[in-house]
């Protein structure tokens, strides 16, 4: 098993807390795993991304070569196209559909559809809905997650074991709320992501 | 066993904590800072010195007097830093050390959160001590200990040298024993610590005497490895990280033979076989091309390809893309750029001081035909970009305050400086006492957020302290003007600015209000 994975957002969407669960998930199922982070000046309401990479085998490089991801995740859908070079040719893109404004010069919401319609696997969705109904909006990061689940190349129950890990130190009641909010995501995608 | 989630830099602190150090020195730096926060956070390090420091030198000088009575110390800072406290780096070379001294410098090639890409490995050649540099989180954890020993071995400080992806990139790290923290012991040879000539020509002339032993060791080193290949059309030199790179291009094993440099001085021996062995030799190493320079020698030696013969790029970080492209393999891109995808460059937080700042500064200035703004490095330079383009200058830490002054000598009026308040403990406060010195026509916004909010809000060295380091220093009591920069504010703030900047001498206005994400952050706790 390799998985190649892109998480990507603006800063303080909350992209390294997903990276940190799939790691944890990854670890716990003693998997080799690498992951990079962007901290620093990029974090100010800059563009941030993280590559993760899991494995049965021995990871060399930190970075994912282009061509190679087999999935990006991201919280904005301008920033999942941002790293479309990098995207395989059978590899998802599930993204989040909600623009997230802070330049003068952000494309016409329509014209990001359009691209990303262009490419064979998508599953862009109201991410941020689907926590309100479920009542986690503060754990919108984790639902996408949870709908990106099935192309992680983990369980289910792996990524619950992650999310308890990371979450754990926060108490109990931040626990159960991202695994409602995981389960949710889970759950917008029933029977597998289909375009 | 033991496995641990860890970023490189996290690997190094945990590794250093079991290495027994008794203090960590440091400055906060991106892509240095998590591990310095680490060891401060961390359960097992209680018992080790680990607040922050005023800047780079002060975090050198205070780990080299550690190192004098016996124990362990670490140093980290990015790159730049190193510039800073060269001067202690380099004579502590020459004085050598006595309880074991690592200076950790995390280098930024492509600049993420930097002004340069200078490569730290030239400041270790030019100083002659030992450096280290893992290909991997596990081998920076494993290095760690191995840089102490090493360290105490040679009687000299040793230069651990890490790029960006290994700071700020996690791995699964399988955890080694803890040592005991030094017992304080008194130097040998005590007089090698007073530098006067005739004792540094001596030492120097030991350290000279000593590097035919320190090349043995790296040729010995098992962090430095030969392997073989069954094509030797091409050999391949790897230091670092860029060793993954290599490898990541043969997932099925290399056909070329190869050299892994993890340790410095150059492995001579294993290079030279290299060499020998093949026809020709690419040399991959993340930063400057600091080996590959080397070998190529003055007379530029045409069988070695690299940086600077466009083999791998001049400028910018290594990626498993460019290294195939360089090793003459494909890469197999599906998806072009899009062309809707823009730049979103990072931005001032939405309830910041520093913007009631600059939106004040950028009216009072527009009352003047040429006013110039010497700015600083932190947050607020992002006060050069829109909406704000505030800024003239940002160079390094400090240069605020002095260009201010350099351009005020010339006859520059308004000559504005703005910098924070870490930044200005850090390297400000001697420009500050030049400039009050030569009585300048300056006017210098220290905008004090209380915290380095930059790196994620470490401790500022002089919170609380600012106005009597600058009466200190000699800033007359009335031009020293404390004001909280909110909207409720902003005509305040505004005569103010125009006062002192009309003011024929040195003023210091001080805008003092928390840092939002600090603020946000002990509210989040409080809860």
């Amino acid at each position: 098993m390799k998985c190649d994975i892109i998480l990507s957002g603006v800063g303080g969407q909350g992209i390294l807390s997903i990276a940190a669960v799939i790691g944890e998930a990854a670890l716990a199922e003693g998997l080799e795993i690498k992951q990079t982070e962007v901290h620093g000046m990029s974090q100010r309401g800059g563009d941030v991304q993280s590559n993760l990479r899991i494995s049965t085998d021995k990871v060399d490089s930190d970075l994912i070569s282009l061509g190679c991801a087999d999935v990006i995740i991201s919280l904005e859908p301008m920033e999942a196209l941002r790293y479309i070079p990098y995207l395989g040719e059978s590899g998802w893109v599930v993204t989040s559909d909600a623009p997230f404004v802070n330049i003068t010069n952000y494309p016409e919401e329509e014209i990001l559809k359009q691209e990303l319609a262009k490419l064979p696997n998508v599953f862009s969705f109201d991410v941020e809905g689907i926590a309100r109904e479920a009542g986690v909006l503060r754990s919108v990061n984790i639902v996408l997650l949870g709908a990106a689940s099935t192309a992680v190349g983990l369980t289910a129950e792996a990524l619950e074991i992650g999310i308890r890990r990371v979450f754990s130190h926060k108490g109990d009641e931040i626990v159960d709320m991202n695994i409602k909010a995981f389960r949710a995501g889970a759950d917008a995608v029933k029977g597998g992501l289909k375009k | 066993m033991e496995k641990l989630l860890l970023l490189g830099d996290e690997a190094i602190a945990l590794g250093a904590i079991r290495a027994g150090i008794s203090g960590v020195y440091a400055y906060p730096g991106t892509p240095s800072t998590e591990i310095t926060a680490y060891i401060q956070n961390s359960k097992e390090a209680t018992s080790v010195y680990s607040n922050w420091c005023t800047n780079e030198k002060t975090a050198m000088e205070a780990a080299l007097g550690m190192s004098y009575v016996g124990k362990r110390a670490l140093v980290c800072m990015k790159h730049v830093g190193m510039n800073v406290c060269a001067d202690a780096f380099i004579n502590s070379a020459v004085s050598g050390i006595n309880g074991g001294l690592v200076v950790l410098a995390a280098d930024d090639p492509s600049m993420h959160s930097s002004q340069n890409e200078q490569d730290s490995r030239f400041y270790g050649k030019f100083a002659m001590v030992p450096m280290l540099e893992p290909s991997s989180q596990q081998e920076a954890y494993d290095m760690m200990n191995y840089a102490f020993e090493l360290s105490e071995q040679l009687r000299t400080p040793v230069l651990f040298r890490i790029t960006t992806r290994m700071a700020h990139s996690r791995a699964a790290i399988t955890l080694g024993e803890s040592r005991p923290q030094n017992e304080m012991k008194p130097t040998d040879d005590p007089r090698r610590w007073v530098l006067l000539p005739a004792i540094a020509r001596r030492r120097y002339n030991e350290v000279l005497g000593q590097q035919a032993e320190v090349i043995k060791i790296s040729e010995e080193s098992k962090f430095n490895l030969y392997r073989d290949g069954s094509d030797h059309t091409l050999g391949v030199i790897a230091s670092g990280i860029a060793w993954n790179y290599f490898n990541e291009a043969f997932p099925d094993g290399s056909p070329y033979p190869a050299v892994k440099v993890s340790q410095y001085p150059l492995p001579k021996s294993l290079i030279a076989k290299l060499m020998k062995e093949c026809d020709r030799v690419l040399v991959m190493e993340d930063g400057q091309p600091f080996i590959e320079e080397q070998l190529r020698g003055l007379l530029d030696d045409k069988n070695i390809d690299g940086r600077l013969n466009g083999k791998l790029p001049r400028a910018g970080e290594l990626t498993p893309d460019n290294t195939r492209v360089a090793l003459g393999m494909e890469i197999n891109q599906h998806f072009a750029e899009s062309t809707a995808v823009v730049q979103r460059p990072p931005s001032m937080c939405a309830g910041c001081g520093h913007r009631d700042v600059y939106e004040s500064l950028n009216k009072i200035i527009a009352e003047y035909d040429n006013a110039k703004v010497f700015s600083d490095i932190g947050c607020y330079t992002l006060g050069a970009l829109p909406p704000f383009n505030a800024i003239d200058t940002c160079i390094d830490m400090g240069a605020s305050i002095t260009m201010a002054k350099g351009a005020s000598d010339a006859g520059q009026h308004p000559a504005v400086s703005v910098i924070g308040d870490s930044t200005f403990t850090h390297s400000g406060m001697t420009g500050l006492l030049d400039a009050v010195n030569s009585k300048s026509k300056i006017t210098v916004i220290l905008s004090d957020n209380l915290t380095t909010a930059m790196t994620g809000g470490q401790d500022s060295a002089g919170t609380y302290k600012f106005e009597a380091i600058c009466q200190g220093l000699g800033v007359e009591p009335e031009h020293i003007r404390v004001v909280v920069p909110i909207a409720k504010n902003k005509e305040e703030i505004e005569n103010i600015l125009r006062e002192e900047i009309n003011y024929d001498g040195v003023s210091v206005v001080i805008p003092r209000r928390e840092c939002i994400q600090t603020l946000k952050r002990s509210l989040k706790k409080k809860k």
